[in-house]
This record gives structure tokens, C-alpha cells and sequence, in this order.
């Protein structure tokens, strides 16, 4: 569904990814692990259309998207929720989720009952509908960036950081949900510092190093092979 | 009770048309945190048309629709020149091809038109005064208030209500994210480019309608005008520019009122002194915009 080949990319003279490959199947979960700094978000954004990458090929579902912008990656089916949790503070939850479903606006039927199956989801968001974003709590915006990155109906979702500054009480929730959309059969890539809980969900696992793939496997390879510590620690 | 009514037609027609300038400015600043420094040349645009078309001997609000649309087409044009070729590579960049090509639409007037001013068709409207509550006012002061409240309400229905005006107010926070939820970039862009050409247009249109010449700088005073009321009211928000507006025409009109005749001459000097201490007691302006931080 979604094939990176040797990314590359640069902030200016900086390689941040330094040539990494990776691949998710149609409905499986792939987690991207790795130290504060190893290259993940950038990954992610750069796959999301939003950085460009200055070598190596993208494709999702056999389609190379490699130099496709943020606007077309959405309409070709991959959705993003970014590590800084970009709700649109002066927006009401409704708008933001409203926004969502900026591409198929048109679908105003099929619009509603995805959003009234979000607001089903995760219902704090639908006491909160005509709150400004910004007065949301953090675990609540996580919630709605993850709604309304689902409003576009994906085919695909990046998921970067979902669990950062949350009570684990949340993260437990947030998690409970990341296994509902996988199993609604949703690709999934996952980025997560809480790695006990990725590699639990995850089919697979990659481990990333100051931009590289340090190592791949299936989730319990990766689990009973891997210093975590010695990755975790840039050791 | 007359000087009051006299003071508040004066404050309410001059912060009109100040507000809808500044407007025009910050929507564009908003999405892309680059001032347009060739926004007052859409004015000027809008001038020259009305000019141009003057002996067409068409209805005057045909003449004026025309002399609005070519306002829009300016925006939307200076975005292509000036703004989309050099946006991605450097903010300094852009400030320098809109400063530019403010400078190219200027001289471009003074040498196939004239540097001397140009008479525009105005409706007898324009030079009638009424009197109300015995009080003698220009009928364009009214006009401009008019114009104000229903571009203001339209303006405030757009951003709050429709799809468009919804993205554009989430581009202006986080563009980026914005466009991964599909909001297409150039859409938006072009929109606040549209938007602005309008609002400067229309007011472009009774502005020159105060004196009823169009000159090649006429554009000069209200982008500085425009400027300054985005500043008073904080960059980023749009209330704050309308709020602005409002607050330096009535700092204007309170120095027209006051200032005996020798001092008049250094009004601006006064005005701007006072946006001085705005600034120092509120340097972020009055109002703050959204918060562009996120909450992790
Ligand atoms: N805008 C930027 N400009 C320059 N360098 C950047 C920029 N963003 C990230 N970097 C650098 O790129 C490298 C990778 O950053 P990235 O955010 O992808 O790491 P990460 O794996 O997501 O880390 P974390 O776990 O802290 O989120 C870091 O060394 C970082 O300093
Ligand atoms: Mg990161």
C-alpha cells in the first residue's frame, strides 16, 4: 500500500533521513521506533507531502507520489496527524472536523455519518462541538486530530507521536483506538516513543538511527532482538 | 447633541473606510505573513480604471463594478508576479518583488497616464450634502458607512460561515496543516489575493471619491494608513484590524476636531506619537490574533 525507497531528506545542509526504506501492507500496522532526533517525524512529513525529499521514490498503492504535495496526498487516500497535534485553536471541534472532510465536501451525507460515527468514537468531542479547539485539553485535541484526520475517509494513516504529554489513562484510550482502525482494515504507520504499546499493536516494527533503519522485523522479533536502551540512548 | 452626531458620522465614515483598508491588507498577511506592499497600487488601479472608463457613458455603477473587478484582478495578478514565483525561497525576497512591482504600477501610471491628477466620474451623490438632526453631512460620508456595515457583515459571513472563509481562517493559523487536510494552498492564496483586491477596490472608489482625482501615489496614504491599524490591532487577527481602523480614525478626527490651525499641519506627527504609546503599552497590539502555539 505505502513503499519508501532510500528517502532521503535535508533541512539545508542537514540529513535528517539519510536514506531509509520501508513498506505497509493493505490494513497493517507498521511503527517507526527510534532515539529524539533519529529522523521520524521528518519521515513522516516528508511522506505526507509536506517536506520534500531530496532522493529516493514514494508510492502509495503502486502510485509514485514522490514529488506530490500535502493537498494531493490527501486525495489519494493518506491522511496525516502530526507530533505537534496541529488542532486549529480558534476553530470550533465542529469546523475543525469540518475541515476534515475539506475533499469530499461534496459527499454531504456520507460527511455527516462519518461524523457522527467520530462524535460516537470519542465523545467528549461531541459535548465540546462548538468549543474553540484551542480550549480543548491535550488528550482531547490528540482525539480530534485523530477524528478529523479520518474524516477524509484514508487509506492510509501516519500517526506521529499520538501518546506525547498524555495521562496513561488516555493513552490507553488513544491506543484502544488505534486497534479499532486497524482492525476497520485502515494501513497504519505509527510512530511512538511508548514502545511496549507499539510494538503490542504493530505488525511489523522499524528502528531508526540518526536517519537510518537500524533495524526491521515483525513485532516480536523486534521486540526480543532490540536494545532498547542502547537505541533509545543513542548508544 | 449635534457636535456629538457630527463627530460620530465623521469617526464612523473615516474608520470605515479605514477598516476595509486594513482589512484588505491583513487578509493577505494573515495566511501568508507577508505584508502586500502593493496594496496601495490596487487602490490606485481601481482609480485610473474608473478614469479610463469615464467617457464610456455607461451607468456609473457599471463603471465602478468594472473599476472593482480590475482591483481584483490586480490582487489576484500580484500574487502571480510578485508573490508565487519567489514565495518558497525567501520572505526577504517577497517583500522586495511587491515592493517592486508597487513601484512598477506607480511609475507605470505616471508615464502612460500622467503625474498629474485625473478627474473620475462621480455620481452627483458624491458632492450632495444632507442634514440630519440638524446636522450638514456629505451624503458619501454616509455612504462610506454603509458600505462598511455591509462589507463587514458579508466579510464576517464569509469567514465564519462558509467552507472557503473556514479554510482560509485555518490557513492563516497553521497553512501546512491546512493543506494536509486537502485545503489546497494556491486556492486560499489566490481567495485572500481576490478578497483584498475587492475590499481595496470598493474603498479605493470612495476615498477618491473625497476629492474626486486619482493621482499615481493615491495608493500611498492608505496602505500606511492600513498598515498602522493592523499594527494597533495585532497583526494577526482580523477584529484587530477592523478595531484598529476604527481607533485611528477616531484619534484622527479627535486632532482634526481639537488641534487649533497651526497645529494641524503636524497632525500625523500627533497620530503617530499616540500609536507609539499604543504600542508601548500593548506591543502585541490590542487584540492577539489566534494562538499559532500548539498545546502538546
Ligand atoms: N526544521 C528543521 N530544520 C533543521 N533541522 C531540523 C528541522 N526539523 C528537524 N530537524 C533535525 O532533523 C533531525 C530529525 O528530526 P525529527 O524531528 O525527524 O526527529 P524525530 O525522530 O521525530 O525525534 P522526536 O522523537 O524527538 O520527535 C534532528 O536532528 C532535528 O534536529
Ligand atoms: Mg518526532
Amino acid at each position: 500500500m505505502l513503499e519508501v525507497a532510500d528517502l532521503e531528506v535535508r533541512y539545508g545542509a542537514i540529513r535528517a533521513v539519510r536514506g531509509i526504506s520501508l513498506a505497509a501492507k493493505r490494513g497493517e500496522l507498521i511503527t517507526l521506533l527510534g532515539a529524539n532526533g533519529a529522523g521520524k517525524s521528518t519521515t513522516m512529513m516528508c511522506i505526507a507531502g509536506a517536506l520534500k525529499a531530496s532522493a529516493g521514490s514514494i508510492r502509495l498503492a503502486g502510485e509514485d507520489v514522490t514529488s506530490a504535495g500535502p493537498e494531493t496526498m490527501v486525495r489519494k487516500g493518506l491522511a496525516t496527524v502530526t507530533e505537534t497535534r496541529d488542532v486549529f485553536p480558534d476553530l470550533t471541534v465542529s469546523e475543525n472536523l469540518m475541515l476534515g472532510s475539506y475533499i469530499r465536501r461534496h459527499d454531504r451525507v456520507g460527511v455527516a455519518e462519518d461524523r457522527e460515527r467520530m462524535l460516537a468514537l470519542f465523545p467528549r468531542l461531541a459535548e465540546r462541538s462548538a468549543q474553540p479547539a484551542g480550549t480543548l485539553s491535550g488528550g482531547e485535541q490528540q482525539m480530534l486530530v485523530i477524528a478529523r484526520a479520518m474524516m477524509s475517509r484514508p487509506k492510509v494513516l501516519l500517526l506521529d507521536e499520538p501518546s506525547l504529554g498524555l495521562a496513561p489513562a488516555i493513552v490507553d484510550q488513544i491506543f484502544e483506538m488505534i486497534g479499532v482502525l486497524k482492525r476497520s482494515g485502515l494501513t497504519i504507520v505509527l510512530v511512538e516513543q511508548n514502545i511496549a504499546k507499539a510494538l503490542d499493536v504493530a505488525d511489523r516494527a522499524y528502528v531508526m538511527r540518526l536517519g537510518r533503519i537500524a533495524a526491521s522485523g515483525t513485532a516480536d522479533e523486534i521486540s526480543a532482538a532490540t536494545d532498547f536502551n542502547a537505541v533509545y540512548l543513542g548508544g | 447633541m449635534t457636535f456629538a452626531l457630527q463627530f460620530l458620522i465623521d469617526v464612523l465614515s473615516l474608520g470605515g473606510a479605514y477598516a476595509l483598508m486594513a482589512l484588505g491588507l491583513v487578509i493577505v498577511y494573515g495566511i501568508l505573513k507577508l505584508v502586500n506592499f502593493a496594496y496601495g497600487e490596487l487602490i490606485m488601479v481601481a482609480g485610473y480604471t474608473l478614469f479610463l472608463v469615464g467617457g464610456s457613458g455607461l451607468p456609473w455603477l457599471v463603471m465602478a463594478a468594472v473599476a472593482v473587478l480590475m482591483a481584483i484582478v490586480t490582487g489576484i495578478f500580484t500574487d502571480y508576479v510578485a508573490f508565487r514565483p519567489v514565495r518558497a525561497k525567501s520572505v526577504t525576497a517577497v517583500l522586495i518583488t511587491s515592493f517592486a512591482f508597487s513601484t512598477l504600477l506607480q511609475n507605470a501610471a505616471l508615464l502612460f497616464i500622467s503625474p498629474r491628477p485625473r478627474n473620475v466620474p462621480l455620481p452627483a451623490a458624491f458632492s450632495q450634502t444632507v442634514e440630519i438632526a440638524g446636522v450638514i453631512t456629505p451624503v458619501r460620508n454616509l455612504i462610506t458607512i454603509a458600505a462598511a456595515v455591509v462589507l463587514l457583515g458579508v466579510f464576517a459571513f464569509l469567514m465564519r460561515r462558509t467552507v472557503l472563509g473556514i479554510a482560509m481562517r485555518a490557513a492563516a493559523t497553521n497553512f501546512t496543516m491546512a493543506r494536509m487536510l486537502g485545503v489546497p494552498a494556491n486556492l486560499i492564496i489566490s481567495s485572500a489575493f481576490a478578497i483584498s483586491g475587492l475590499l481595496a477596490g470598493i474603498v479605493g472608489i470612495l476615498w477618491i471619491g473625497r476629492i474626486g482625482t486619482v493621482v499615481p501615489g493615491i495608493g500611498n496614504e492608505p496602505l500606511l494608513v492600513a498598515f498602522i491599524a493592523t499594527v494597533i490591532g495585532g497583526m494577526r487577527s482580523l477584529g484587530g484590524a477592523v478595531l484598529g481602523g476604527f481607533l485611528l480614525a477616531f484619534i484622527d478626527t479627535t486632532l482634526n476636531y481639537t488641534l487649533s490651525q497651526e497645529l494641524l499641519k503636524f497632525r500625523d506627527a500627533f497620530t503617530f506619537s499616540l500609536v507609539i504609546l499604543i504600542l508601548l503599552w500593548r506591543p502585541e497590539g490590542l487584540l492577539k490574533g489566534p494562538a499559532t502555539g500548539q498545546r502538546t
